[in-house]
């Protein structure tokens, strides 16, 4: 058949180049707005130019990319950023040693409460449709005693997977408000794509998870936006781009290239001109299945906060490439460290602060783009550090004195159950 | 595979959303001599199944979403009695890999022997797999009566509208195909949606 007919096509190709670095990559992603930069690399030429080619495999669950990475069906993966810290810190089911040398963006999650608890907060307190973040979860703080006192079951809310910035990024928003994650709300993981609809038939009450499900639950009148992730911290690292080290190693010139072609896939998913194009290519059949309008506002930063017509405007609400949104820091993957310290999940010991840090690798990154590379701006960093919504600033000198200023962590007093009867 | 007495007590829970590949599954740990094996279809609940059941060993399809939840899962529970892992043995990453190969993971209660999962785990691959090869065949044999009935009805159609007979219209069909260098099948399809524009 088409075998014996392609064999004439043969004759006048180019010899194949002598190499033993591999070219053909296995890329596993779940399919989410923050996998652009790979989508796009793979779909627009970026990584062709580069002499390779990526092979898109989506997958299902964290949990698979991860162990399908580790049994080398996948070459390099989309990864939640915490997931190379647990692998180094040899956390969760299988963990094998992950690298990144390479951050897909910053920005895309939210989190999203039920209309029904967010209009209790607004009667029980009077709060504001503009309010801030930090003050809707003070509000939710107010809702949870209310529930309590009348007897009521505290609210089920999902994030996606233990190791992951909706995890810590949830927990540190319900914390600011003074909310213990564990003890005053129960944390499920539901899987993204079924938030919106777990959401309206009740079986939870909010959610943390990336783009574009908070927005598909606030537009059909079933969730309220309350955060938006650049409200806790806007340098938190959402996607990574996962490696094994050894692989790393043995292709060392194909990582190169890779890191190239995505810098290229980043700059021009950055590009707001090509935003439209983006929409068309993520709405398509084997990536998202959402609106394509829908994601093309997500990009905008344009959300619609519920179905009354509260709109906010999120400057940067994807950050694909500026700000050295793909620069790997490793004081990044110190965050991650401390917020598993905070939660229980991690010790405190130099060794592990070690381990943590070595799961993002800058040196790669600058390695493969040379002058091209964008670096972070030493001023707007420091200032970066101080930027979290409760305003306590990351202090990487004394880990376990940042971890141990904040009131609510595991093992600290739970702060609610102080008022009760 | 022969039913290894030791590792008969092991409490079993199997979840697949398929259930047919799950009854064959079940039907293998029996012949394997486990009694204690639950098979559920659906994720929800799972996590107060686990803790009334308390399996030793934990089979389940990786096409489920719902394994990133039982990882939050076998996370809170790391700290109580009974933590439970992925199947990993370092010495023995053929199998592991053989098993994300076929599609199924394994979770075990820390602790337990490998030697005694290990059977457990090496019949579920060769299930899963034998399980997708039947898929396969089903798919293509139900692919090659799909062409044959193409063929027919094109057969059907140049007989009619050309007056050949049988052989003469399966020869057309077979000399174009070679001409254009295209399967004889894909050639009756474009017979069949000309006509179905023409007539």
């Amino acid at each position: 058949m088409s075998e014996m007919f392609s064999m004439s096509a043969l004759g006048s190709a180019a010899p194949p180049r002598v190499t033993r670095e591999q070219k053909t990559l296995r890329a596993g992603f779940i399919p989410l707005m923050d996998a652009s930069i790979l989508i796009v690399a793979a779909e627009l030429g970026f990584a062709e130019k580069e002499g390779l080619k990526l092979d898109l495999v989506r997958d299902v669950s964290w949990a698979n990319v991860r162990d399908r990475l580790a049994f080398r069906q996948f070459d390099i993966a989309h990864m939640l950023s915490p997931m190379p810290v647990a692998s180094m810190l040899g956390l969760g089911s299988n963990p094998s040693p992950t690298i990144t040398p390479f951050s897909l963006g910053r920005g895309g999650n939210a989190i999203t409460l039920s209309a029904r608890i967010f209009e209790r907060m607004q009667i029980l307190t009077g709060l504001p449709d503009d309010a801030s973040a930090l003050a809707n979860a003070q509000a939710l703080a107010a809702v949870l005693l209310d529930m309590r006192a009348r007897g009521e079951a505290a609210p089920t809310l999902g994030m996606t997977y233990p190791f992951s910035s909706h995890n810590y990024e949830f927990r540190y928003w319900l914390a600011a408000g003074g909310i213990d994650p564990d003890r005053d709300v129960k944390l499920v993981v539901v899987p993204p794509p079924l938030t919106s609809d777990a959401l309206a038939a009740g079986a939870i009450d909010g959610f943390c998870v990336g783009a574009p499900w908070n927005m598909v639950a606030s537009e059909r009148g079933t969730g309220r936006i309350v955060a938006a992730k650049q409200d806790i911290w806007p340098l938190a690292p959402e996607k990574v781009l996962g490696l094994r080290p050894e692989w790393a190693e043995a292709n060392a010139d194909t990582v190169s290239r890779l890191i190239v072609a995505l810098d290229r896939a980043a700059r021009w998913c950055d590009e707001p001109g090509n935003h439209d194009h983006l929409a068309e290519i993520l709405s398509s059949a084997p990536y998202i299945q959402a609106p394509r309008d829908i994601i093309r506002r997500v990009l905008n930063g344009e959300f619609h906060l519920d179905a009354r017509g509260n709109k906010r405007i999120i400057p940067d609400y994807f950050l694909f490439h500026r700000g050295a949104a793909n620069y790997p820091r490793p004081h990044q993957a110190l965050w991650i460290y401390s917020q598993m310290m905070r939660w229980g999940q991690a010790e405190f010991s130099g060794d592990n602060r070690a381990k943590a840090e070595s799961a993002y690798r800058p040196d790669l990154y600058r390695n493969a783009l040379g002058a091209e590379a964008s670096t972070p701006d030493a001023t707007e960093e420091a200032e970066m550090l101080s930027a979290f919504m409760d305003g306590k600033p990351f202090d990487t000198a004394d880990m376990a004195a940042y971890v141990a200023r904040f009131p609510v962590r595991t093992d600290a007093a739970p702060p609610l159950a102080a008022h009760d009867a | 595979m022969s039913g290894s007495r030791i590792s008969a007590d092991l409490t079993i829970l199997v979840i697949d959303e398929n259930a047919i590949r799950a009854s064959i599954i079940e039907e293998g740990l029996a012949e394997a001599g486990h009694r204690k094996v639950t098979v559920i279809h659906e994720v929800q609940g799972v996590a107060r199944l686990i803790e009334t059941l308390q399996p030793d060993v934990i089979i389940i399809d990786i096409e489920s979403p719902n394994r990133d939840m039982m990882e939050h899962m076998f996370q809170l529970t790391r700290s109580v009695s009974r933590p439970i892992a992925m199947f990993v043995d370092s010495s023995d990453t053929a199998s592991i890999e053989a098993a994300v190969d076929a599609g199924v993971s394994a979770y075990i209660v820390d602790g337990l022997k490998k030697e005694r999962v290990k059977p457990i785990l090496d019949m579920a691959v060769s299930r899963f797999n034998a399980f997708s090869r039947l898929q396969r065949e089903l798919a293509e044999a139900r692919n090659a009566l799909e062409e044959r009935k193409v063929i027919e009805r094109a057969k059907g159609i140049l007989m009619k509208m050309r007056g050949l007979s049988e052989e003469e219209a399966f020869a057309l069909l077979r000399q174009s195909a070679m001409n254009e260098k295209k399967k004889i099948a894909d050639i009756a399809q474009s017979v069949v949606t000309a006509a179905g524009l023409l007539l």
